[in-house]
């Protein structure tokens, strides 16, 4: 026999592998659309740090003239990602699966303690039960971005209609540059979740697809919140315990 | 406690034989899945085109002007800023139609159903009501720019010669049914041609404009008349108009034609 834990709901992984290439077409076509007017740049001083982005790098993945094609894709997949985007919020808030989630005021604590780990400058990790604290900050944040870059979406779609959501945003330019940096931060999150991924190993990875890992005790990867005792602690006089119908 | 709130996962005993059969099933799934992808991929790209863009692709983005046409209103307006804010040279971003001289006998043109076209010079337009607007102008490329423009709303231009309606009469809002729904406009050379839906032609901030910045329009900028429509991309703000139609079919548009939205509403 074997002692399996099961991590990730069959809906989680859905939503999870859905998201990934429509997550990747709104990204790729929000290039081509974004190659038409490219002014963004991080700079220090005269000196420009990074440019967003050089020639090189369009020609390299093919991205100039393609304006109407990458509207075309934006606009036909936006409703996937926000559909599939709802139904992962809904789930997880009627399933009760947001308590693995959202971040609690350890988190920050926790956080701190896990990178340390991650970087070796710490021995142990603290324990936790699905996410630890650094993933829960980190998939909540993803959560909420995706919130974002459907409002800030909205509000560069139908700047006129939804003028309200435009203003409260600074703007129709400012909405594009958050639309924009949103973006960076999904591509940031991704080369770091895919890190992480290989960091944690197999046993990790592969739940995402079956949904369960199988249980090694005294995992060092996995420290959970209430270590199962060594040997079952002997009660010499049995306590009265809630009557139950037998 | 605050992990009190996070129930444990849910654990169970299994053969391990059961482990081994759920998990080459679940990746065989996965591999099923995964070729969805790759097949709406293929589909949308071997699709023959439609109007200048992959089948799929234009009817979604008609389906979407339906879904956006249940949210557009007349009373939603463009933002407006004060005039100090408007840029004092206005960016010129296309010659398509208006690469020769403006024509010295240049005239407005419009087509009625069941009457002579309507001919007008640009005084007649200067008689109706003048209106100014400074707000952001959005070109579909990305960039935007506050520019201040002036000239007659297209509604009061509609409602004062009597056009855009089959009767004949002034054309109302409200009875959609006397409604063309689509007026189109071309430059005189008819190198380059939009049409708009008659909801965003009706709309206040719709102007054919003379003015920029408090002086006549200049030739690259569509000099004598052209149209500044707020709620569209500037792809559909076509200058030196020279003639006007209405019908219920979508006139021909020079960018959808290219593949992009025809309604791009804003």
């Amino acid at each position: 026999m074997k002692r399996i834990v099961h991590k990730h709901p069959l809906a989680i992984r859905w939503f999870h592998w859905i998201n990934f290439p429509v997550l990747f077409v709104m990204i790729w076509s929000g290039l081509l659309i974004y190659w038409a007017y490219d002014p963004y740049k991080i700079t220090v001083g005269d000196y420009t740090l990074v440019s967003f982005f050089p020639d090189g790098f369009y020609k390299f993945l093919k991205v100039p003239r393609r304006l109407a094609e990458g509207m075309a894709w934006h606009w036909v997949f936006m409703w996937l990602f926000m559909l599939n985007g709802l139904a992962y919020v809904v789930y997880t808030f009627v399933s009760g699966e947001w308590r693995h989630l959202v971040p609690n005021r350890n988190s920050f604590r926790e956080a701190i303690a896990v990178t340390l780990y991650d970087l070796g400058l710490r021995k142990t990790q603290p324990p936790f039960v699905k996410y630890n604290g650094a993933q829960k900050i980190a998939y909540f944040s993803i959560m909420l971005m995706g919130v974002g870059s459907i409002l800030t979406g909205f509000a560069i779609y139908k700047p006129t209609q939804f003028a309200w959501l435009t203003g409260l945003l600074g703007g129709y330019k400012a909405a594009r540059l958050e639309h924009f940096v949103l973006t960076v931060g999904y591509v940031l999150f991704f080369f770091v979740h895919i890190g992480q991924v290989i960091r944690a190993g197999w046993n990790n990875f592969q739940s995402m697809i079956t949904g369960f890992e199988v249980v090694k005790r005294n995992d060092p990867k996995r420290p959970s919140v209430t270590p199962e005792p060594i040997s079952e602690p002997v009660d010499p006089t049995p306590t009265p315990t809630t009557p139950t119908l037998a | 406690m605050s992990q009190s709130t996070e129930p444990k996962l849910p654990e169970s005993d299994v053969p391990e034989s059961a482990v081994r059969r759920k998990v080459l099933q679940s990746f065989g799934l996965f591999a099923l899945a995964a070729a969805v992808p790759v097949g709406v991929y293929e589909w949308i790209t071997h699709s023959p085109k439609l109007r200048g863009i992959k089948k799929p692709f234009r009817q979604v983005l008609d389906a979407n002007e339906q879904v956006a046409r249940t949210y557009f209103s007349n009373t939603n307006l463009v933002r407006t800023f004060p005039v100090e804010a408007a840029e004092k040279k206005a960016r010129v971003n296309g010659y398509d139609g208006i690469r020769t001289p403006v024509p010295e006998d240049w005239k407005l043109q419009i087509d009625r159903p069941n009457a002579e076209p309507l001919m007008l010079a640009i005084d007649d337009i200067k008689a109706l009501p003048k209106h100014e607007i400074v707000y952001e102008f959005k070109c579909i490329e990305g960039w935007s720019q506050v520019q201040h423009w002036g000239g007659a709303r297209l509604s009061d231009f509609l409602e004062h010669y009597k056009l855009g309606s089959k009767s004949g009469n002034s054309p109302t809002p409200d009875n959609t049914n006397d409604l063309f729904k689509y007026v189109g406009m071309e430059t005189p050379d008819k190198g380059y041609y939009v049409g708009i839906d008659i909801e965003s032609a009706m709309h206040p901030q719709t102007l054919l404009a003379y003015e920029l910045n408090g002086q006549p329009i200049n030739a690259a900028h569509g000099a004598p008349l052209r149209l500044i429509i707020p709620v569209k991309y500037g792809v559909k703000n076509l200058k030196r108009i020279g003639r006007m139609f209405f019908a219920d079919q979508r006139p021909p548009d020079f960018w959808a034609e290219r593949g992009y939205d025809y309604y791009v509403g804003l």
